[in-house]
């Protein structure tokens, strides 16, 4: 987009990930998604009086291998105490990292080449859910205040971009290619829908060659659509006050997805005084060169990198083929592509079934083998069954299981005889006399109609590439 | 009454653990309403466990080191199903689901609790008249104060009520009055017992330790107690010290120093007794080294900003959302201030307000941030003196016990209390207080040997030497 008057946007975003771990960051308790309210808590993760933290060693190892990631510089770092009221902060204080973060000054490329730097990216742990019951919906005169802590204490990173983004499409490019980095590495589901994914927006415009305007940061944005919907709409809103000849405060903003704008929430002389002191509860943490090495070396091939390897399969790959190959990626379907390559198949055939059919039904590919992929692709391929057919087939195989030989036969995806379908393509041609007589004078539109006809006589049998060829040696 | 490891050595050696339990309840019936030592006593827990261990004795099995003894917990300690209430209304009633590390490290060893003893709310203070329950009476002159925070349990083993307990010290609460009730207690290295179930006042100052009769009651009872604890992540992975075993090893070629600062501005009789005990440590074969450690004089100060700045974080869960009291509000908000306002007491919310401000931004560096040099300081200053001497000897208290009320209306000169106790504990070192000789109204004196981490075999070796000179063992 672009915004008028030559204003130019200036964004950073700060993205929390709930780390994918069995347990929660300083306890036992199951770090799990959808139990029963307040089935996953402990004298620990409740605060109760004399509890303890204890640092889970496989969160460091996430947020360590995420650092990685990020190009950061993993550092020795502390937790420090972020100390606030709130009913859902078990301890009324929430366990951060402060000045001295596991993960500092990295950077990610994005696929349209442009580099975003990261400032930092720490870890914390997350706090309980509230809800308010009432009119007012807000803590504020409530009439019951429900509080579920299975959340408190699940690990999170908060990673934290630097002010380089300078467009909404960027913006959802960052998150995008952050959250496929993340489910790649196994630090995240990356499910924002369910919270485990959460983006702040900080947000000021200006004019190029001038300093950077006051920013605004906005919160609740919970999907890719909230995030470039929102940026747009701030951006355009402090456009609007400026050039009004009014100034921006300084504020945290709320986005509401519904009326499609953002509010106050609250201005920055409100903002809470966190009392930030080093937690005497944990000890500094400080991660030996072998453990880093370990996570190092445990880190899976990025995604950038994997669709780099997939593109060089393809011969000058159209941009199509490359969002199939970004699909692939994002949702791991490599493994079924690269069986086909190393068949000899038709890799682009192989990345638009794998991007379409496989995604479609990508919690059930574990009745799809590679080997029965790549014998479906080589079917198709071959005319032996038709682009349907073998949508069909991949369909009933992710579905069922089984061989693909035996499900196209079931299918009665039998190929027609070469004679078949002469005698079929014979007959149509003499009850559509003058379609046939255009189709010779060179209207190759009408090619279609009649593999129409054929494909209604052999219910959807016969090969579209095999009616072509008997068309045209009768041309 | 026998002492923990008299007990202990009858009960694997037949005899009832019922015996000692009874004399316990009844030295707690007699004297509990006069001196409001034990917030809540376990009677039936307590002659259930003694059961217990009659049983294993007869099957056999070994009940432990301190297999029968009764001990009496500061109530600052989770316990299962058991009131903990910190001496505070705002967790009057509740009872934690489980207990605090040291408590399972007890009754592993057979140990027997007989319920929970008075404090200051929360910790804070040095008389034990800051309990929303009602202060403590010294055993020794009901018209005292018993010190503190650790004033009930002090007391109950200096009325005979059990042999040893449990207290914590944070700036001086278990040796303060370990010294005003004419008793040995111990300050550990941080980090050598488990803070685990321990509810926090100052978490990078709180230790648990034992108060006893004797020196060796009080080995016995910090060897059981002590070792790394994987729920305490800032507990010493090192395995738990030989103690018991070095108790007599005297003092002979040991370089003791004699801080000045750790005696000037006590009492007269303090002094002499203080002077009396280096004479005899010297007699035993020790080496005095007279020294002076200037940033000690920092330490009140530098302590009542770290200590109140952590406990007003610490204390912030108290709020009524989850467990304790609730005072009803019209909102949450309303909720927890009410709560807050109506549960703790006035040295609490004095020490609250302190914190919040110290860690406020725009006050942290001036106070806060100052404070964390000064510790840092300290530490250097003790490390160097380690250089030259394996101890450091002086008074752990400026006065013995003294009369109620005659501190509470000038804060400054109840925390005036804890010069001699609060260093160590900034430090994060060892220190015990051991009785030596008799001050004003023929009230004990308590002389305080300090040494570095994890040191305690060394000091309860110069303890003991002390507590054979005084007459007591």
């Amino acid at each position: 987009m672009m915004l008028p008057n030559g204003w130019e946007m200036v964004v950073g975003l700060e993205v929390h990930t709930e780390l994918k771990t069995k347990t929660k960051l300083f306890c036992g308790c199951a770090n799990e998604f959808g139990s029963a309210p307040n089935s996953q808590v402990c004298p620990i993760c409740l605060g109760l009086p004399g509890s303890m933290p204890v640092l889970n060693e496989r969160a460091v190892e996430l947020a360590m291998a995420i650092g990685f990631a990020l190009n950061c510089t993993i550092q020795d770092s502390t937790f420090h105490r972020k100390n606030y009221f709130y009913p859902d902060m078990p301890k009324d204080y929430q366990v951060s990292q402060y000045d001295l973060p596991i993960n500092a000054r990295g950077y990610l490329d994005l696929p349209d080449g442009s580099r975003v730097s990261i400032e930092r990216a720490h870890m914390e742990e997350d706090t309980g859910k509230t809800t308010h019951l009432g009119t007012s919906g807000r803590i504020h005169g409530a009439d019951r205040s429900l509080v579920d802590y299975n959340r408190s204490g699940v690990p999170l990173v908060e990673i934290v971009s630097g002010p380089d983004i300078r467009n909404p499409q960027q913006a959802r490019d960052y998150v995008a290619e952050l959250r496929s980095i993340l489910v790649a590495i196994g630090a995240s589901d990356g499910r924002m829908e369910e919270g485990s994914l959460r983006v702040d927006a900080n947000v000021s415009v200006h004019k190029p060659d001038t300093p950077f305007g006051t920013r605004c940061e906005i919160k609740n944005l919970n999907s890719l659509r909230s995030l470039t919907r929102a940026i747009e709409y701030e951006a355009l809103r402090q456009i609007d006050v400026l050039e009004d000849g009014g100034s921006i405060r300084q504020e945290t903003r709320h986005w509401d997805e519904d009326r499609g704008e953002t509010s106050t929430l609250r201005v920055k002389e409100e903002a809470e005084d966190y009392r930030y002191f080093r937690e005497p509860d944990l000890v500094d943490l400080a991660p030996d060169q072998a453990w880093k090495d370990r996570v190092l070396a445990g880190l899976p091939k990025l995604p950038a990198q994997r669709r780099r390897d997939l593109e060089a399969l393809l011969t000058n790959p159209t941009d199509a083929q490359r969002d199939g190959v970004t699909t692939v990626v994002d949702l791991d379907l490599d493994l079924y592509v690269e069986g086909v390559a190393q068949a000899h198949g038709d890799v682009a055939l192989a990345v638009a079934r794998a991007a379409n059919e496989l995604a479609a039904a990508n919690e059930k590919l574990a009745n799809l083998s590679v080997a029965n992929f790549v014998t479906t692709v080589a079917m198709e391929q071959s005319g032996q069954l038709s682009a349907t057919q073998a949508k069909t087939v991949l369909g009933e195989l992710l579905e069922k299981g089984g061989d693909p030989a035996s499900v196209a036969k079931a299918k009665g995806f039998e190929q027609l005889s070469t004679d078949s379908l002469s005698a079929t393509v014979g007959e149509l041609i003499t009850a559509n006399p003058d379609e046939w007589q255009r189709f010779k004078d060179g209207d190759d539109k009408l090619a279609q109609f009649f593999i129409g006809l054929v494909m209604k006589a052999t219910k959807g049998q016969a090969n579209g590439k095999a009616v072509i060829a008997e068309l045209q040696s009768r041309r | 009454m026998k002492s923990a490891l008299e007990i202990a050595a009858a009960v694997r050696g037949g005899q009832s653990a019922l015996v000692a339990v009874e004399e316990s309840l009844t030295a707690i019936r007699a004297r509990n309403e006069e001196l409001n030592v034990f917030l809540y006593v376990d009677e039936d827990g307590a002659r259930a466990a003694a059961a217990r261990i009659d049983e294993q004795v007869r099957r056999g099995e070994d009940p432990g080191l301190l297999a029968g003894v009764p001990i009496a917990l500061k109530d600052n300690l989770c316990t299962t199903g058991i009131p903990t209430t910190c001496s505070s209304k705002i967790l009057e009633g509740w009872k934690p689901p489980y207990n605090a590390t040291v408590v399972d490290r007890l009754v592993a060893q057979g140990a027997i609790s007989m319920g929970k003893t008075n404090l200051d709310e929360f910790a804070m203070g040095s008389s034990t008249e800051n309990s929303a329950f009602g202060p403590t009476r010294n055993p020794l002159d009901p018209a005292r104060v018993p010190g503190g925070s650790s004033g009930g349990s002090a007391a109950a083993v200096a009325s005979n009520m059990t042999p040893v307990s449990l207290g914590s010290d944070t700036g001086g609460s278990i040796r303060q009055p370990a010294a005003l009730c004419g008793l040995v207690g111990v300050k550990p290295t941080y980090g050598l017992v488990s803070r685990y179930g321990l509810i926090a006042f100052a978490s990078s100052l709180d230790q648990i330790g034992p108060f006893a009769q004797s020196v060796s009651d009080a080995a016995l009872l910090l060897e059981v107690i002590a070792g790394h604890d994987p729920l305490d992540s800032t507990s010493l992975p090192e395995p738990t010290p030989s103690l018991l075993a070095h108790v007599a090893d005297g003092v002979a070629g040991k370089r003791i120093g004699l801080v000045r600062e750790l005696v000037d501005g006590a009492d007269e009789d303090v002094v002499r007794a203080v002077n009396k005990a280096v004479e005899t440590l010297k007699d035993a074969g020790a080496t005095i080294v007279e020294l002076s450690i200037p940033e000690l004089h920092l330490g009140l100060s530098a302590y009542y900003l770290i200590a109140p700045a952590e406990a007003s974080s610490n204390l912030a869960r108290f709020d009524g959302v989850r467990f304790g009291n609730r005072v009803d509000g019209e909102d949450v908000t309303a909720m927890m201030e009410a709560t807050r306002t109506a549960g703790f007491g006035a040295e609490v919310k004095r020490r609250i307000m302190l914190g919040t401000y110290a860690l406020s931004a725009g006050y942290f560096d001036a106070y806060y941030g100052q404070a964390l040099k000064v510790r840092t300081r300290m530490i250097e200053a003790f490390a160097t003196a380690y250089q030259q001497v394996d101890m450091i000897i002086g008074a752990t208290t400026p006065s013995v016990a003294f009369e109620f009320g005659s501190k509470t209306n000038d804060p400054m000169a109840m925390y005036l209390n804890d010069v001699f106790t609060i260093p160590t504990n900034l430090a994060g070192e060892a220190a015990i207080s051991v009785p030596f000789g008799t001050g004003e109204a023929n009230l004990p004196i308590g002389v305080q040997l300090l040494g570095p981490g994890r040191s305690e075999a060394r000091l309860f070796a110069a303890a003991r030497v002390l507590e054979i000179a005084d007459g007591r063992a």
